[in-house]
């Protein structure tokens, strides 16, 4: 279990081959204070089946060292984009049956619309640019599950020029 | 001086192997032109990067295109694209 901690931020990104605890996570960006009116927290969860087959598992291989430095830089853009009380993001490798838990993503405001901006832009960045790669295990062997056309489409859109705080900032 | 190349996913299992220190050739400059040269290494590269537009690669852990320069790179990673979250 590794665990980073950015300067001045009540931010976390930790790569581990654990369960983790949402709401154990969610609470305790939350403990003890009394400017948070927002926690938004989204898991991402291993379906039981890959394009209409039924799966086994699902095998998540990644790049040590760039992982954590990767989603940490989208950490501190989505703190710099957005006025976020705190982030914690936990991504999860190794072997992954249907029904456990993938990836965490939980993010403190004062009001909402920044949790939610920020918990999908950071979900978008993870799933095109944080480098992980999920294997599928089928009975009839291991497929790498290939890049969607989606995911890139859903990260570019936060790059196209914003409206509204982001543009005056 | 020696460079250490990662490769990562399919990548690695096309190659055999996860990682390696190689001496960069003379004339090798962009990341380009070094998945051109591995690819001319031997049956496994040649596989691993016959469709060299879909590999993404990584400099010292930061996203590089392929036209990015070699010079001064300690780790160069190759791997498909990514599909976290």
């Amino acid at each position: 279990m590794r665990a980073r901690y950015i300067e001045r931020m009540k931010a976390t990104v930790r790569l581990q081959r654990e369960p983790f605890d949402a709401a154990a996570e969610a609470a305790e960006l939350t403990r003890g204070r009394a400017d948070v009116g927002a926690v938004v927290t989204f898991t991402g969860v291993c379906r039981g089946s890959e394009q209409g087959e039924p799966i086994a598992a699902l095998t998540l291989e990644y790049y040590p060292g760039m992982a954590e430095a990767e989603i940490e830089r989208h950490v501190a853009e989505a703190v710099a984009r957005w006025p976020l009380l705190g982030v914690t993001v936990v991504h999860r490798h190794g072997r992954i049956v249907p029904g456990e838990d993938i990836v965490l993503v939980v993010t403190v405001s004062s009001h909402r619309d920044a949790a939610f901006a920020a918990a999908e832009f950071l979900m978008d960045y993870l799933k095109t640019r944080a480098p992980f790669w999920k294997q599928v295990e089928t009975t009839s062997g291991k497929t790498w599950v290939d890049a969607k056309a989606a995911d890139d489409s859903a990260a570019a859109r936060w790059k196209a020029p914003r409206r509204g705080r982001e543009a005056a900032e | 001086m020696s460079t250490r190349l990662r490769y990562f996913a399919w990548v690695r299992e096309r190659i055999g192997k996860p990682e390696e220190l190689i001496e960069m050739p003379s004339g090798v400059r962009t990341v380009g032109e070094l998945m051109a040269w591995l690819a001319s290494r031997g049956e496994e590269y040649a596989h691993a990067f016959e469709n060299p537009n879909v590999i993404r690669a990584a400099i010292d852990h930061h996203h590089v295109r392929s036209d990015a320069a070699i010079k001064g790179a300690g780790e160069i990673a190759f791997f498909p694209p990514m599909t976290g979250g």
